[in-house]
């Protein structure tokens, strides 16, 4: 009873608190009612089209699925694809993370440069350059059929290779992280015990970074389920949830079942998150102090040299020719045929293309500001502030973080092409709809920049303030946002990037008005137009690279020593 | 008992190539008796914990030998070489429990099974652990922590122990009990141990022999009482303990031992311990706080003015000052003595037989 009385009363006491700063109140309930508007309003439409037919429960949708091998085929495509992505991916970034933490591996830099690039680029240029360099009309192609006979790059095969190419770097980030925190002490400790190299490895490295290793492979699943361009490009007849979902609104109309698919993707992403955030992350025993550690044992025998790094030069190598297979594709006059080179493709991009490049930078640059502000606001409230719901509130602005893009592109085509309560004008065909969607999908990003940098900072510099006089907001303004700016602007670099990125989710939302530079290269790519679309791809690489760059000059100049955040998992 | 149990030969480790290149270890010399306990004590970054780096194979060195037992261990592996470190941060296996950690070397030599019982059985009764062998590291305190490390090293019967700065991350009251009872436990399995440490009060109560570091380079070895009373030169006088220095000249050789010194216009005669001065040299007179004595003011004395006085119940501290030098002077037990006040003038006694001459340097400060 006395216990009861205690939490009521505390319960109490935060309300007061709250009551007498009128402005985090009103912040608080404007962030609940964007959340449940923008991001649990979309998925729950989704889960009603799946569910609800002609206003009536209806299982119709689940039956027709698990019985039509057409339905229920795709989603253990997904699920294949997804086991073999995250395993592949996960062994290649465990060797790069190994090889840069723990071997005295020249060119460092380079190969973490290299290893990390795939995560800046478009999704589906690696699928576009497995094409050019292995498809029907591919440069290695007759190679390749001499040594392993005929073969297509279309279907299983050549999507795990590419997811793999496209995601290992996130596996690569996790690990790098993880074993980056491992204090070689320990396997130097190991060692002067007696253990040799590979005993240090089996009963320390390996234990210690088994739940970084868990968590690396449910990232890339979750990523290979939710990939859309990829699939779309390179998986011919192999089909996979992501693009049959897709394919039943946007080619068959039939919504309702498009829906139910989404929903077949929707769960084991979701499954898989949760693992990964609420038990795997929990098992670790390695506290990320962000403090670099020391030097690494340096004796190394070349029986682990020797595959470490040529597996890291094999890697590197694949990566440099796909993304080089896109520059020199995009300068040859037709892929295959006539290898003469011309700019013409580039000339045929701006003046076919120019209002998609225009939208898509005209949109990112709208939603990236809001998105980045958005998510430092809501960290601050998680991190620092007490209020009923908080939970409720890291809970669903993370959400957007896991679901797929396509349960979030079919959420908002059912959500918002109508008047509701909630939001009493229609927005599809508009651009607001994309900034929105772009504004919420990318959130959690800044979100984990701002967590990760306010929880470097003592609470009591904050309280100092308080102290002080000052008020919440003059609190936030004056001294928080300052020491988090550059966490805020790696934030913001990395939604840019996404922005300009997505397909996945806006390729529901795009319409004639507004549309995105990613769509016209997919729709290029259709009509196999490839060069045009390494064309464009070249352009989105340099534009993002060009956004990094100013955005790493501002870091540099406000952040003297203040360490960037990693911004992936 | 074996004299060269642990012997380093001309060890020198340079880091980094060119310009860059760091000479952190510079022609070190050392034979370590069997069943002896050795400080390394220097200033942070002297070179100390690249020796003990070194002994245990972390670290190659760029020249010179290392044998323990008479064997050559220079470039044999840090895991098939018969020492075992204790670490500064312990670098217990945080995903084993106590009992794991301390067996875990044990069984990396698949010793049997009984064996390794008996061994970690003995062990844990040996630094007090028992009860808490199923626990996990992270549920142990900073100083049980240090035991578990201690075990893990000492179960596998080291021919040298190597302790990196063990006790730098307890507080001082479990620093000061930890280091009575890692010296019990040294001395009662005499075995031969090699211990990096900054503190010097630490390397006084422990060690054997203490070797005073400084760039590199050795610049004593000798027991405490050695190192404190007749230290060979001012960085050593300096590190250890409180020193004033006075800067005389030689007057008059009485002879080998005795010699006569001129100290701002006052005659010492100062006892030397090795006859390596010369007549006219300039040398630094040390005086330890303790071996100076105030008298109210006396005529043909040396004489110096109370500028401070500091009471810390047990001692008193005056700071004299005279000529163009400050004397730190140190009086036991305040109560027996007349205390002087701030702005007296006072007449300053050398206990002769407590001075000592060291070679004059220029001294960057």
């Amino acid at each position: 009873m006395y216990i009861k009385n205690r939490k009521l009363h505390e319960i109490m006491g935060n309300l007061k608190l709250i009551w007498k700063e009128p402005l985090l109140l009103l912040s608080i309930l404007t962030i609940f009612y964007f959340l449940i508007t923008f991001v649990m309003f979309p998925i729950f439409q989704v889960f009603k089209a799946s569910l609800i037919v002609n206003h009536k429960l209806d299982f119709s949708n689940y039956l027709a699925i698990f019985s039509k091998r057409y339905y229920y085929q795709p989603f253990f495509n997904s699920m294949i694809v997804g086991v073999y992505t995250a395993t592949l991916g996960m062994i290649i970034g465990f060797v790069f993370a190994y090889a840069l933490t723990r071997t005295p591996l020249p060119f460092k830099n380079f190969f973490r440069l290299t290893a990390t690039f795939p995560i800046i680029s478009p999704p589906f240029v690696v699928a576009l350059s497995a094409i050019l360099l292995f498809g029907r009309a591919g440069t290695l192609t007759p190679y390749l059929n001499k040594i392993i006979g005929n073969y297509t790059i279309y279907g299983l095969g050549g999507l795990v290779l590419v997811e793999t190419i496209a995601y290992a770097p996130t596996a690569f980030l996790v690990l790098y992280g993880i074993l980056q925190a491992i204090d070689p002490s320990l396997e130097e400790a190991a060692m002067d015990l007696g253990a040799s190299r590979l005993k240090v490895f089996s009963t320390i490295t390996l234990p210690l970074s088994t739940p970084g290793i868990a968590s690396a492979w449910l990232l890339v699943f979750i990523q290979s389920l939710a990939d859309f361009g990829n699939p779309m490009v390179i998986a011919g007849n192999y089909r996979v949830l992501s693009v049959q979902a897709y394919l039943q609104i946007a080619g068959m109309y039939d919504t309702s079942r498009g829906a139910t698919l989404a929903i077949l993707l929707f769960i084991p992403t979701i499954v898989a998150f949760f693992i990964q955030k609420y038990w795997v992350a929990q098992k670790s025993y390695i506290t990320v102090t962000g403090k670099p550690t020391g030097s690494t044992i340096k004796r190394l025998e070349w029986y682990i040299k020797l595959p470490v790094y040529s597996s890291c030069l094999i890697f590197t190598a694949i990566v440099f020719l796909f993304y080089g297979t896109i520059v020199y594709g995009s300068f040859q006059t037709l892929w295959g045929v006539n290898p003469t080179l011309t700019i013409k493709h580039y000339i045929e991009m701006f003046q076919v293309a120019k209002d998609y490049i225009l939208d898509s930078l005209t949109l990112s640059s709208l939603a990236t500001p809001i998105a980045g502000i958005l998510g430092i606001f809501i960290s601050f409230l998680v991190i620092r502030k007490k209020f009923i719901g908080r939970g409720a509130m890291e809970f669903i602005s993370m959400l957007t973080f896991a679901v797929p893009g396509t349960v979030v592109g079919i959420g908002y085509i059912l959500a918002f092409n109508q008047k509701t309560m909630l939001l009493p004008f229609i927005i599809t065909g508009t651009a607001w709809i994309i900034i929105i969607l772009l504004v919420f999908r990318n959130m959690p990003v800044g979100i984990r920049a701002g967590i990760a940098a306010l929880q470097q900072i003592d609470p009591s510099i904050e309280e100092a303030s308080t102290d002080l006089g000052a008020d919440s907001s003059t609190t936030f303004r004056r001294i928080t946002l300052p020491m988090i700016a550059p966490a805020f602007f790696s934030g913001l670099a990395y939604n840019f990037v996404k922005a300009m990125t997505a397909i996945s989710a806006v390729i529901f939302v795009v319409s004639g008005k507004w549309n995105l530079i990613t769509v016209a290269i997919l729709g290029f790519v259709d009509n196999s137009r490839y060069a045009q679309a390494a064309a464009m791809c070249n352009l989105l690489i340099v534009i993002v690279l060009v956004a990094l760059g100013v955005i790493q000059l501002v870091v540099n100049r406000i952040g003297k020593g203040v360490r960037t955040i990693d911004i992936i998992g | 008992m074996k004299q060269d149990f642990l012997l380093l030969k001309d060890l020198v480790k340079i880091f980094g190539s060119g310009k860059e290149a760091v000479t952190a270890v510079d022609k070190v010399n050392l034979a370590v008796k069997e069943g002896e306990l050795i400080t390394l004590l220097g200033p942070s970054g002297c070179g100390k914990t690249t020796i003990l780096r070194m002994i245990s194979g972390f670290e190659l060195p760029t020249s010179g030998k290392i044998f323990i037992d008479g064997e050559e261990v220079t470039n044999t592996p840090p895991n098939q070489r018969p020492t075992t470190m204790v670490f500064q941060n312990y670098a217990l296996f945080p995903h084993m429990s106590v009992l794991e950690n301390i067996t875990y070397g044990l069984k990396i030599h698949r010793k049997k099974e009984k064996n390794i019982q008996e061994r970690a059985e003995k062990i844990i009764n040996l630094v007090g652990l028992r009860g808490l062998e199923l626990r996990s590291p992270a549920q142990l305190s900073g100083g049980q922590q240090q035991r578990v490390s201690l075990a893990r090293s000492l179960i596998m019967e080291p021919k040298v122990l190597l302790l990196d700065e063990p006790l730098s991350n307890l507080d001082a009251k479990m620093r000061e009990s930890t280091r009575l009872e890692i010296r019990k436990l040294q001395q009662r399995i005499s075995i031969t141990s090699i211990y990096v440490t900054h503190d010097q009060e630490e390397a006084m109560t422990l060690s054997d022999r203490i070797v005073i570091m400084n760039a590199g380079k050795i610049q004593q070895i000798g027991t405490p009482q050695e190192i404190y009373h007749y230290p060979l030169n001012y960085f050593v006088a300096d590190f250890i303990g409180k020193a004033n220095f006075l800067v005389g000249r030689i007057t008059k050789k009485h002879s080998k031992n005795l010699v006569e010194l001129e100290v701002n216009g006052i005659f010492l005669r100062v006892y030397i311990k090795q006859d390596t001065f010369q007549e006219g040299e300039k040398v630094f007179l040390l005086i330890r706080p303790e071996s100076i004595e105030l008298e109210p003011k006396k005529p043909n004395t040396l004489l110096g003015k109370v500028q401070q006085t500091i009471y810390l119940g047990s001692r008193l501290i005056y700071k004299i000052e005279m000529a163009d030098t400050i004397l730190t002077v140190e009086i036991g037990d305040p109560q027996e003595h007349k205390i002087f006040l701030e702005g007296e003038i006072v007449s300053v006694n050398f206990k002769e037989e407590n001075l000592r001459l060291l070679p004059y340097e220029e001294i960057k400060k």
